[in-house]
């Protein structure tokens, strides 16, 4: 033991309390001479008129040789903390320290002329990625051949589609060779098979010991990728540290942020639907009718109401009011029916819809042999759903209270919304438990 | 600025493929090819020649062979103007390096410059074939201050090139004013006419910058004799020097401001 401290590997990347305004000049897309002669100050329209804080105090430290992942949300600074270490742009306050030659995949191909050869391209665009010409040379084969262009490499790039286009770009700033890889989001760029080979590449570079700086939506990338990540939120650092907990605590943040804004939808669709109609067209005399039409319908809401339904929440293990659960958790609803004269003619009914409005699941207490008997003034309904084994979406939910034929007194018609979050991409709408088990020769390798 | 500007000749590499790119990029796609950098001086030629020797003959006294007199101011004005045309829109139409790479901006103005003195480098040879055509010898000892002449328009056209590109990124409508003011400029500056035929005038021709290089040009190329117009030359050449560190001052200052401006 020396000085007794752990021994913490040198850093990359610095960024020391860094904050970055992004000025609008004059608050319009740009100003003309004439203006800024009309206005009779020069230099007043040279100074900007609105700032825009897009990074604030931020500091973190990348160590040599580490895969560091940027998560949050669109605008919450990522690109701009690209930048800021790409040198592309200066920190308003704060200082970025680098330490060796950057690669920046940021803008695939952004050099790269339309109307000249791929070939003479990869040269333009290596020399300004800083390579001397002789490098190139060396790489060039290897370059051509990532990019799986080797037919087309003399083809001016204006011919090239989209996606050629990127796989150049890709495969020279990849061939630099840096110290430090600078990512943001172009593992989008390519068909399934190239993703792998970029991935491999990622991989190879870590392997190797080069510093990584990966911003990305792909959030099981970062888990899986990364030895560490931050999470940015509106500008400023949020978290920092493990993938997993840094992973974990946005998708939190998120999930609170989509209950916020499911909460709101619900709140306005309540509002919309406001006091209980009389709908003659719905609530016929015979069951069949209603259940036919309770599939047409909009949303809305109707009824004799004889008996109101209020107060729907969906709860979640904890009891807690939410609308946002995972697959396989377990749900409540609970709500109250209140009637305005005794009622001994009553069922209570709900149904689940997904996305495209496809019934996943109805039921109701008469047909479950719950047949009522009397329902004096204020009651509280729980149906608990002990594991909701449906695939990731958003649902919507029908609570009714109807007589027997199905005359509605208060028929809530997609009024409630939840959502299922999982993280296993399946398709579908029912997501029954399983597990799959394997025997004799076959291998499985991880997923990246 | 004194760092960047020294950084400047780590970039030559990426200069010189970049003018090479550029050439090439404008030629690829047309049938003539490199030729139109011979054909559009040459369409111009015969345009000013057929208006000056048979429309206004008669002022064109003196200066004849006249072809081979408006040549030589003809050929550095389309090197200048041209520059200055492009330049004005480079950073913009560049943004996406300027915005997504660590890219040094200046080198936009510069290869714009460089690439049109390639062009008036390949618009040479016609001269010289009118040269030899109209057998007039210029005086070979005054041609050592071709170079020089050269020499000072590039750093003249480089210094307004990189004033005018970092202020268009603010200014849009400058690139408008600027073709204007070209065409003005042109007219004002002795190139179609001789400039001892409008004594009048003397003040005016002598504020212009571009008249000293224009009667350079003509002074070695066309007018027997010595080169007389040496001691304007260089007092243009220490303008062109200021004229450069103040371009280069304003674009450096308002550098940082380019990748969110364009």
């Amino acid at each position: 033991m020396t000085n007794g401290g752990a021994h913490a590997a040198p850093a990359a990347i610095v960024l020391a309390h860094v904050s970055k305004i992004y000025r609008r000049y004059s608050g319009r897309q740009f100003s003309t001479l004439k203006s800024a002669l009309l206005s009779g100050n020069i230099v007043r329209n040279l100074r900007p008129s609105e700032t825009f804080p897009a990074l604030t105090d931020v500091s973190f430290a990348v160590p040599k040789g580490s895969t560091f992942g940027v998560v949050g949300r669109n605008g919450s600074g990522k690109s701009t903390a690209l930048k800021l270490v790409a040198g592309i742009t200066k920190p308003t306050s704060g200082t970025v320290e680098v330490h060796g030659r950057i690669s920046a995949l940021i803008e695939l191909g952004a050099g790269f002329h339309p109307e000249i050869s791929g070939r003479e391209n990869v040269f333009i665009n290596g020399i300004m990625l800083g390579l001397s010409k002789r490098e190139i040379q060396k790489r060039f084969d290897e370059i051509v051949e990532f990019a799986e262009l080797e037919d087309f490499i003399d083809a001016p790039v204006k011919t090239y589609s989209s996606g050629m286009y990127m796989r150049l770009g890709f495969s020279v700033a990849i061939h630099v060779d840096p110290d430090v890889l600078l990512v943001d989001e172009v593992l989008a760029v390519g068909d399934e098979g190239f993703t792998h080979k970029c991935l491999d590449k990622f991989g190879e570079f870590k392997r190797r010991g080069k510093t990584i700086l990966l911003v990305t939506h792909s959030l099981s990338l970062v888990e899986r990728f990364c030895d560490e990540a931050i999470w940015l939120d509106g500008g400023r650092k949020r978290a920092e540290g493990d993938p997993k907990r840094v992973v974990g605590a946005y998708i939190t943040d998120v999930e609170r942020q989509e209950e916020k804004f499911l909460a709101s939808t619900d709140a306005r669709a309540r509002e919309e639907a406001g006091e209980i109609t009389e709908k003659p067209e719905v609530g016929p005399l015979d069951a069949g009718d209603a259940a036919a039409n309770m599939f047409e319908a909009g949303e809305g809401r109707w009824g004799s109401g004889g008996v109101e339904i209020g107060d729907v929440r969906f709860l979640n293990d904890q009891d807690e009011a939410t609308h946002v659960f995972h697959t396989g958790e377990a749900m409540t609803l609970s709500f109250t029916a209140t009637a305005r004269r005794p009622v001994n003619d009553f069922v209570f009914g709900v149904g689940i819809f997904n996305a495209e409005g496809v019934c996943v699941y109805g039921t109701n207490t008469h047909i479950e042999d719950h047949i009522g008997d009397q329902l004096e003034g204020r009651a509280e309904v729980r149906l608990d759903l002990e594991s909701l084994d449906l695939v990731e979406g958003t649902y919507k939910m029908d609570v009714a209270v109807h007589r027997v034929d199905g005359a509605p007194y208060d028929y809530h018609r997609l009024l409630y919304t939840f959502r299922v979050k999982s993280r296993v991409k399946d398709t579908g709408v029912y997501r029954p438990r399983h597990r799959w088990q394997f025997a004799g020769g076959v291998k499985f390798k991880m997923k990246i | 600025m004194w760092h960047n500007l020294a950084q400047l000749p780590r970039y030559r590499g990426l200069i010189n493929s970049l003018v090479a790119r550029e050439l090439k990029a404008r030629y690829r796609g047309s049938i003539l090819g490199f030729f139109w950098s011979f054909v559009n001086p040459l369409m111009l030629l015969l345009i000013y020649n057929f208006v000056f020797t048979h429309l206004l003959a008669n002022r064109t006294e003196g200066i004849q062979p006249y072809a081979l007199f408006m040549f030589a101011g003809l050929l550095p004005w389309t090197w200048f103007s041209s520059a200055l045309n492009e330049s004005a829109g480079v950073l913009i139409s560049g943004g996406n390096l300027i915005k997504k790479v660590l890219f040094p901006a200046e080198v936009l103005p510069i290869v714009a410059v460089l690439a049109n003195m390639v062009h008036f480098f390949l618009g040479l040879p016609i001269l010289i074939g009118f040269l030899i055509w109209f057998q007039h010898v210029p005086d070979i000892g005054d041609l050592i201050w071709f170079p020089v002449v050269v020499a000072i328009q590039l750093l003249f056209t480089t210094g307004l090139a990189l004033l005018l590109s970092a202020l268009t990124v603010h200014f849009r409508d400058l690139r408008d004013l600027l073709a204007n003011l070209l065409t003005f400029w042109f007219f004002a500056t002795p190139i179609i006419y001789p400039y001892m035929q409008f004594q009048d005038y003397k003040f005016w021709f002598d504020i212009n910058p571009f008249t000293h290089l224009a009667i350079s040009y003509q002074e070695l190329l066309f007018f027997d004799g010595p080169f007389g117009h040496l001691r304007w030359l260089l007092a243009l050449g220490g303008l062109s020097v200021v004229l450069f560190f103040i371009g280069y001052w304003v674009f450096d200052r308002l550098r940082d401001s380019f990748a969110e401006a364009v």
